[in-house]
C-alpha cells in the first residue's frame, strides 16, 4: 500500500469509527442496531485486514472491504436524508468516512495492473462510475445537507423525478432538436464537407487558397450565424439544421484534407507501379489513410452539431425542441426541468460520441493508437 | 525567391478571398432582390436592372447585406463612435473580450492543474479522465443560460458568470493536451531523471513541463477560440445588455441585419486576433527555449 493509500484508510476509518462513537443524534446508528452492527464489523475487518495486508486475505479484505463498508454507509445516508432534516455531527462524520473509503477504493482497484482480458476492461469502466456516483451522492447530499435553494441547484433525485415525470414533453423536444436538427444538419454538413474536400484536393491552387481559409474559420465563434439562419429558414427545425450544416462544415473539411495528404510518397510511389488510377489510389490508399483524421472530425462535429441546434433555438422556435425548453423554463425558474434535459442532452451527446468511436474502431483498427 | 514564395502562399489565398466576396455580392443582388421588387411594385416605380441592383445592395434591412454596408457600419460604430458609447462595437467587443480572457486565464490554469493531477495520479487518470472526456459531449453552452440567469438571481452578476462559461469550455483542450504533453519525455530521459534520484516535483519542474510547452500552446489556441464562444453565448441570456452576443442578440429582435453581420465580424476578427496571439507567444517562447523547428 503506498502512503497516499495509508493516509486515506486511516482518515476514512477515523470517520466512520467517530461516526459510530459521537452519532450526535439519538436516532442515528442506535447501538445494537443492523445498521449499527453492520459498520462495527467491517471497521474491525478492516482494521485486521490493514494489520495483515501482505497475505492474500489482506489483500482481499483491504481492496472490497472500503467499497463494501463505504457503499452501505451510502445507504444509511441517503435513508437518513429522507427521515430527518436535522443533520448531526455523526451524518457528516459517517459521509466523510464513507467518501474517504470509496477514494481508498477507487484508488486500490486503480492499482491493479491492467490485463488485456475482460475483467479488467469490467473494471476500467467500474472506476469512473463509482467516481461519477459518488459525485451524484455528494451533490444529492450537499443539496440538501446544507438546504441549498432549489433554484440554485436540484438535488438529484428532484431531476430523476421530474424527468420521470415528463418523459413525453422531453421525448417531443428530442425528437424536435436532435432527430431532425441535429442528424440531418450533421449529416449534410459533414458530407458536403467531406464531397467539397475530394474535389478541392484535385487542385492545388484551390487547396492552396482555400485550407489557410478554413482553419481560419474553423477557429470563428460561427454560433453567430444562428439569428441569420433564423431569419433565412424560419423558426423550424430547418434553420437549426442550417446552422448545424455551417457549423460541422469546416471542420470537417479541413480534416478531411488533411487526410487525404496523410499517405506517404512511398505509398503513392508503390500505387503508381501498380499502374493505379486516380480512383483506385483514392478509394484503396488515401482514404483508408484518411480515415483517422475524418473520424477525428466527425467526433468533434458531434458536440457541435448537439451545442449548434440548441444554441440556434434561443433565437426562435416553435414552442417545442431542447433550446426551447432550457431558455423558457429558466425562465419560470424550473431548474429540475432544465436539468432533466440537460441530462437528455448528455446522454444523447454521449451516445452519438460513442457510437462514432465504436464505428471508428472497427474500421481504423489498423491504426497505431488503436493497436496497442 | 523569398517574395516568390511568400506570393505562392498568399496569391491562392488572396484569389479565393475575392471570389468569395465576389459570390457574396451576387448572393445579395439574389437574396435582396424578391422584396425590393416587391417595394416596387407597391411604389409603381419602372425598374431597371442596374436600378434593381443599386437597389438591392443599399437597403436598411436586407435579407443579406453587401459586404461595403458590413464594413461601412463597423466604421461607423467604431471609429466615429466613443469608445465609452454604449452604440460603439468597441465598447461592446471589449465587454466580450474581458469575460473570455478571464475565462480563458482560470480554465487554462484549471487544466494545467488537473493534467498534473492525472499524470501523477492512477487513480485520478483513470477516474476522472472519463468524465473529462465526456464532460465535452454535453452540450455545456445549452446550460449556459441557465447559470447566467441562477447566477444572477444569487446576485453574482457581470464577468464572472460569462466567464464561468469560458472556464468550462477551455478546460478541457488545456486537459487533454497537457496530459498528452505530460507524458510526452522519452523513457529515457525519465530513467536519466531517475538515476539523478529527482524528486517528483524535480521531475515535473524540470522535465516534463518544459516538454509540455508545445502541446501547452495548442491547446490553448483552441481553448481561447472556445472561451470567446462561451463569452459571446453568455452573453445571449442577459437580455442583449452588453457584449458582441448581446448585439446579436438585439439585431436579432429587431431584425437589424447589417448590425448582426457587424457583431460578427467583428468576433470573427477578434477570434483571429486571439489565436494568432497565442500563436506569435508560441513562437517566442519556443525559440527562446531552444525549441523552434
Amino acid at each position: 500500500m503506498s502512503k497516499f493509500q495509508k493516509i486515506l484508510s486511516n482518515l476514512g476509518l477515523a470517520g466512520v469509527f467517530l461516526a459510530i462513537l459521537f452519532p450526535g443524534n439519538d436516532m442515528f446508528l442506535q447501538r445494537g442496531s443492523v445498521d449499527w452492527m453492520v459498520l462495527v464489523s467491517g471497521v474491525i475487518l478492516m482494521m485486521v485486514g490493514f494489520a495483515i495486508v501482505k497475505s492474500p486475505a489482506g489483500k482481499f479484505l483491504t481492496l472490497w472491504l472500503p467499497g463494501i463498508v463505504s457503499f452501505y454507509a451510502v445507504t444509511i445516508i441517503l435513508a437518513e436524508l429522507d427521515k430527518s432534516t436535522d443533520f448531526r455531527s455523526g451524518f457528516w462524520l459517517l459521509l466523510l468516512g464513507a467518501w474517504l473509503l470509496g477514494w481508498l477504493f477507487v484508488e486500490r482497484l486503480s492499482a491493479i495492473a491492467d490485463t488485456p482480458d475482460i475483467v479488467s476492461l469490467v473494471r476500467n469502466i467500474a472506476i469512473p462510475v463509482i467516481f461519477g456516483l459518488w459525485l451524484l451522492l455528494g451533490w444529492e447530499v450537499v443539496v440538501r445537507g446544507f438546504d441549498v435553494p432549489q433554484v440554485l441547484l436540484p438535488p438529484p433525485s428532484m431531476i430523476a423525478a421530474r424527468f420521470a415525470a415528463s418523459t413525453s414533453i422531453l421525448w417531443a423536444d428530442f425528437k424536435q432538436t436532435f432527430l431532425q436538427a441535429v442528424l440531418i444538419g450533421y449529416f449534410l454538413g459533414c458530407g458536403s464537407g467531406f464531397l467539397i474536400a475530394i474535389v478541392i484536393d484535385r487542385s492545388p491552387f484551390l487547396r492552396r487558397g482555400l485550407l489557410p481559409i478554413g482553419n481560419l474559420v474553423s477557429a470563428l465563434p460561427i454560433i453567430g450565424v444562428a439569428p441569420i439562419m433564423v431569419m433565412w429558414f424560419g423558426f423550424d427545425w430547418q434553420s437549426k439544421a442550417a446552422v448545424v450544416v455551417v457549423m460541422t462544415f469546416f471542420p470537417m473539411l479541413v480534416n478531411t484534407l488533411a487526410g487525404l495528404s496523410a499517405a506517404s510518397n512511398m505509398q503513392l510511389d508503390l500505387m503508381k507501379t501498380y499502374g493505379a488510377n486516380y480512383r483506385q489510389t483514392l478509394f484503396k490508399l488515401r482514404l483508408p489513410e484518411a480515415l483517422p483524421f475524418i473520424f477525428n472530425a466527425l467526433k468533434i462535429n458531434s458536440t457541435l452539431a448537439l451545442i449548434g441546434a440548441i444554441v440556434a433555438e434561443f433565437f426562435g422556435t416553435p414552442i417545442v425542441g431542447m433550446g426551447f425548453r432550457i431558455s423558457t423554463e429558466v425562465g419560470r425558474m424550473n431548474v429540475d426541468m432544465v436539468w432533466a434535459e440537460i441530462a437528455v442532452a448528455a446522454v444523447a451527446g454521449s451516445a452519438f460520441y460513442g457510437v462514432i468511436a465504436l464505428i471508428e474502431r472497427r474500421l481504423t483498427f489498423w491504426h497505431p493508437s488503436l493497436r496497442a | 525567391m523569398k517574395i516568390k514564395a511568400v506570393a505562392s502562399k498568399i496569391g491562392p489565398v488572396v484569389i479565393v478571398v475575392a471570389a468569395i466576396v465576389a459570390l457574396w455580392y451576387v448572393g445579395a443582388v439574389i437574396m435582396n432582390t424578391p422584396w425590393q421588387k416587391d417595394m416596387y411594385q407597391r411604389a409603381k416605380v419602372e425598374w431597371t436592372t442596374s436600378q434593381l441592383i443599386r437597389d438591392t445592395l443599399a437597403q436598411k434591412r436586407p435579407v443579406l447585406p453587401a459586404p461595403h454596408q458590413v464594413l461601412e457600419e463597423i466604421y461607423k460604430t467604431t471609429v466615429l463612435k466613443k469608445i465609452t458609447s454604449k452604440r460603439s462595437l468597441i465598447y461592446h467587443a471589449w465587454v466580450t473580450l474581458s469575460s473570455t480572457m478571464l475565462g480563458f486565464i482560470i480554465g487554462t490554469i484549471l487544466g494545467i492543474v488537473l493534467a498534473i493531477g492525472i499524470v501523477h495520479n492512477r487513480a485520478l487518470d483513470k477516474s476522472l479522465m472519463p468524465w473529462v472526456v465526456s464532460s465535452q459531449t454535453i452540450p455545456i453552452l445549452a446550460i449556459a443560460p441557465m447559470i447566467i440567469v441562477v447566477l444572477n438571481a444569487v446576485g453574482i452578476q457581470g464577468l464572472l458568470p460569462k466567464a464561468f462559461i469560458s472556464t468550462y469550455l477551455s478546460f478541457f483542450p488545456v486537459t487533454v493536451g497537457m496530459v498528452k504533453g505530460l507524458r510526452s519525455p522519452e523513457l529515457s530521459h525519465l530513467d536519466l531523471m531517475r538515476t539523478y534520484s529527482a524528486s517528483q516535483w524535480q521531475v515535473l519542474w524540470k522535465l516534463r513541463w518544459p516538454s509540455s510547452v508545445p502541446y501547452l500552446f495548442t491547446s490553448m489556441k483552441i481553448a481561447i477560440a472556445a472561451a470567446l464562444v462561451g463569452a459571446i453565448v453568455g452573453e445571449l441570456p442577459t437580455g442583449a445588455v452588453e457584449g458582441l452576443g448581446a448585439r446579436l442578440l438585439a439585431g436579432s429582435y429587431y431584425g437589424q441585419t447589417i448590425q448582426i453581420w457587424s457583431a460578427l465580424f467583428m468576433a470573427a476578427f477578434m477570434a483571429g486576433s486571439l489565436v494568432a496571439l497565442v500563436g506569435f507567444a508560441n513562437t517566442y517562447v519556443l525559440k527562446r527555449m531552444g525549441m523552434a523547428t
